[in-house]
């Protein structure tokens, strides 16, 4: 166990210098051409936001389901079959057909190659569950239905988020799914998380809808208030225009009232179905909606055929860039909710970092000092491998890339503090075989070999924790656990690569002397 | 060689630590956990005043003119820095947090929110179960590993003392009314892995002593093994020990109930590897029979 081969030692040496380069390079600020990666630090450390968003889908499915009444209205009346009382309750669209036409409706329904079943030919599978009751249908969403559907309103929507987090530019946000409704937003360096949140908070749908002639709500008229006071207006249920045409948007002032508005322009569409309304709507006033209230109602004083025009409506300058902004980026399919935000300004970042790097330097020092107090000459050793120990395990950390938190400092001080374990047990265990065993070379080689699956045991079990807690943990944890885990193979690795060697050298050199440890 | 007779005290202590169990069960049932924001939802705000004269009851009635609901104030570290917890969450308004800012400077003058956490209670119900998961995964996944590497009767002894040191661990925790959160959850891990650990090593010795002697009753036998692997226990406990200290006194505020837990742990650990595993394996009446069957099989 003792003898180490040329090559082996070389070996060790150049790997243990490698990483401990890595490790190094976190601290110089030098640009460095072999080796540009540093260890990120968490949001606990460098301050910043961290935002959990979950998509409310509730409005998009009520939306899908009425445009699917529309087209099971259409397909079965083409294919001349009434069906009747068609409604919507919750999320289950109900029709009934009579007695002489359910098979056929019922086939069509489950036909693979229908029209109505386009969604079967591109996934295999029904996009709607169909129960037959009677002569009544019901249809809900199936289960791979509905994940579909989840899963393209995320992929929008974090499409979206991503264009308003890039536009406030902050620095390297981090934008990630989760499962299949959440969005989650990081936010590095960020002290004031408010604009970002009122933003993400906003659907962005705009709208522009006549104000109804009639003083009644009645079908296809809406009741709607506006958004800076209790007014409220009744508004024709048509779009004449949609954000969707819109393809820029910015903050101007307007140069006759001194006001400042949101200039836009449309694309070729949006264009003439403006200039076609506004023709024929002299005289009206024209709402302009925002995701359900009204910003302004503005009387269209002559025809806006080129494509471009401005929205007043009380507005600071920085109210006016946020709308500006929103539409921009475009409506979200869905409106988003914040379920989690944890934001930590920078100086506490700061204090975290300064605290955790003190309390790594104390214990440090006080577990060194002890184990040359407790072992001289092999504490010596022990702390030699303590130290690579630390140099390897912030080599890997720096090498992967990974994300240092407050719990991963922890995590780190704690592998220096139980790092020692394992040459504690070599060490001990040695001292029992040298009282039987007088050749010390013998006697070093059995502590070794006769330590090791304790010293094994000892540590697959520490690892078995940082496994779970690495899969089950979020956020800083996780970050205790990666350091944990990494610290055990550090430690395994400068025990029996750097001590062992140490120890050897030693050994080899000393034999001659009485007691040795 | 040491050679203290850990084995006389095998019930007294079984009996102390028996009385620590009920008591932490019923303070657990009775009293409840104290959980953080991170598990019963809510918002957490950390905050710095300018002004010195601040002190708990005057943010206390400020924050209670809010209409926020329970709300909670603690001194963190500094004479200045204050914890604020309270019920209710409303991270969907965006000017929730600033309102709240807002009102607090008008009334005790300026103050910096240095951490805000809200967490909705979907999250949070989620993180107590994901928390609650992990914590039993790690019991079942020690159990496996050490069912394949020992004999059933080791394997019980190893799993009561980390319950043993779980339950005690967390009874403190209630008694003394301290933050449950996310960092807990990771510190009973890591206890749990801890105390594993601690007791595998002198289970390895108990093992190996049972080859080699065959006429040494196993009340002996324990305490032998004990002995032999006492400086390593004393040794390991100690340096980890003064790493944990180092990060309760000078880690910063937010690492204290984390280093408390595991320091808590490190100790119970290290009385359960020898008070409760030992007397185990005596109650279970563990022979050289009983690991050479096992291995003959």
């Amino acid at each position: 166990m003792l003898y180490f081969s040329k090559l082996r030692i070389i070996s060790v040496i150049i790997f243990t210098i490698i990483f401990s380069y890595f490790a190094l390079s976190n601290f110089t600020k030098l640009d460095d051409r072999f080796f540009s990666k540093n260890i990120n630090l968490g949001l606990d450390l460098q301050g910043g936001s961290y935002l959990l968003l979950e998509i409310d889908n509730r409005p998009v499915i009520t939306q899908r389901l009425q445009a699917k009444i529309i087209e099971l209205k259409r397909y079965f009346k083409e294919k001349e079959i009434s069906l009747k009382n068609f409604s919507l309750n919750g999320d289950t669209i109900t029709f009934e057909a009579q007695e002489q036409d359910l098979e056929q409706v019922s086939k069509l329904l489950n036909d693979k190659e229908s029209d109505i079943n386009q969604y079967y030919q591109s996934y295999k599978s029904h996009e709607f569950d169909v129960i037959e009751n009677n002569n009544l249908f019901n249809l809900n969403y199936s289960r791979y239905g509905l994940v579909l559907l989840k899963n393209a309103s995320l992929d929008q929507a974090i499409e979206i988020v991503r264009r308003r987090v890039d536009e406030v530019g902050t620095n390297e946000p981090n934008i990630l799914k989760r499962g299949n409704d959440r969005i989650l937003v990081e936010l590095p360096g960020l002290d004031d998380p408010n604009r970002i949140k009122s933003l993400l908070g906003k659907t962005a749908n705009l709208t522009f809808q006549f104000i109804s002639q009639n003083s009644e709500e009645s079908f296809g008229t809406e009741k709607l208030s506006f958004e800076d006071d209790d007014r409220e207006a009744i508004v024709s249920k048509r779009i004449i225009l949609s954000g969707d045409n819109l393809v820029d948007a910015k903050p101007t002032m307007n140069s006759q009232t001194n006001e400042t508005v949101v200039s836009f322009s449309l694309d070729r569409v949006g264009a003439k179905k403006f200039g076609k309304a506004t023709s024929t709507g002299v005289g009206k006033q024209l709402a302009i909606i925002l995701d359900g209230k009204i910003i302004s109602a503005p009387t269209v004083r002559e025809p806006i055929v080129g494509g471009s025009g401005q929205i007043s409506g009380n507005f600071t300058f920085q109210s006016a860039t946020d709308l500006a902004l929103l539409l921009r980026s475009g409506a979200l399919p869905a409106p988003l909710n914040i379920i989690e935000e944890r934001t930590v300004g920078p100086d506490l970042g700061q204090d975290s970092i300064d605290a955790g790097i003190l309390s790594l330097i104390i214990g440090f020092l006080l577990v060194i000092i002890f184990m040359i107090y407790k072992y001289r000459a092999f504490g010596l050793i022990a702390n030699l491998a303590l130290i690579t120990n630390l140099f390897l395990l912030i080599g890997i950390l720096t090498l992967f890339e990974a994300t240092l938190t407050l719990p991963g400092i922890a995590g780190i001080i704690l592998t220096v503090g139980m790092a020692v374990d394992a040459n504690v047990l070599i060490f001990e265990r040695i001292k029992e075989e040298t009282k039987s065993e007088k050749n010390p070379i013998i006697a070093f080689d059995a502590g070794y070999t006769k330590s090791r699956t304790t010293i094994l045991d000892a540590n697959i079990t520490t690892l078995i924790a940082a496994f779970i807690l690495f899969f089950m943990g979020s956020g800083p944890v996780k970050g205790f656990s990666v350091t944990l885990g990494v610290g055990i193979l550090t430690t395994l690795f400068s025990v029996y690569f750097i001590a062992r060697l140490l120890t050897s050298l030693y050994v080899v050199k000393n034999k001659e002397k009485e007691q040795l440890l | 060689m040491n050679n203290i007779s850990f084995n006389k005290f095998y019930r007294k202590f079984n009996i102390l630590s028996l009385i620590l169990i009920i008591t932490s069960l019923i303070f657990l049932i009775i009293k409840g956990l104290n959980y953080g924001v991170d598990f019963k939802g809510g918002t957490l705000i950390e905050l710095r005043t300018n002004d010195k004269t601040n002190n708990i009851t005057m943010i206390r009635d400020s924050f209670n003119q809010m209409n926020l609901g329970d709300v909670s104030v603690k001194k963190f570290g500094n004479e200045t820095d204050f914890i604020v917890k309270f019920e209710k969450q409303n991270s969907n308004d965006p000017e929730f947090i600033k309102n709240i800012q807002n009102k607090l400077s008008s009334s005790i003058g300026d103050v910096d929110f240095r951490r805000v956490e809200n967490v909705g209670p979907k999250v949070s119900s989620e993180l107590l179960k994901s928390g609650i998961i992990a914590i039993s995964l790690s019991l079942a996944a020690m159990l496996l590993y050490i069912w394949i590497r020992f004999e059933w009767q080791f394997s019980l002894g190893a799993i009561l003392a980390i319950f043993h040191d779980v339950i005690i661990t967390l009874g403190i925790f209630s008694i003394f009314s301290l933050e449950i959160n996310l960092s807990i959850v990771a510190a009973v891990l890591t206890i749990v892995g801890y105390s594993m650990n601690d007791t595998v090593v002198i289970f390895d010795r108990v093992r190996e002593n049972l080859r080699k002697y065959s006429d040494i009753k196993i009340y002996e036998l324990t305490n032998i093994s004990i002995n032999e692997t006492l400086s390593r226990t004393i040794i390991t406990s100690v340096t980890t020990l003064l790493a944990l200290l180092s990060i309760y006194l000078f880690g910063g505020e937010i690492l204290k109930g984390f280093s408390l837990a595991m320091i808590l742990g490190v100790i119970f650990g290290t009385y359960s590897s020898i008070y409760i595993a030992n007397p185990i394996l005596v109650a279970l009446n563990v022979s050289q029979r009983t690991i050479v069957k096992e291995e003959k099989d």
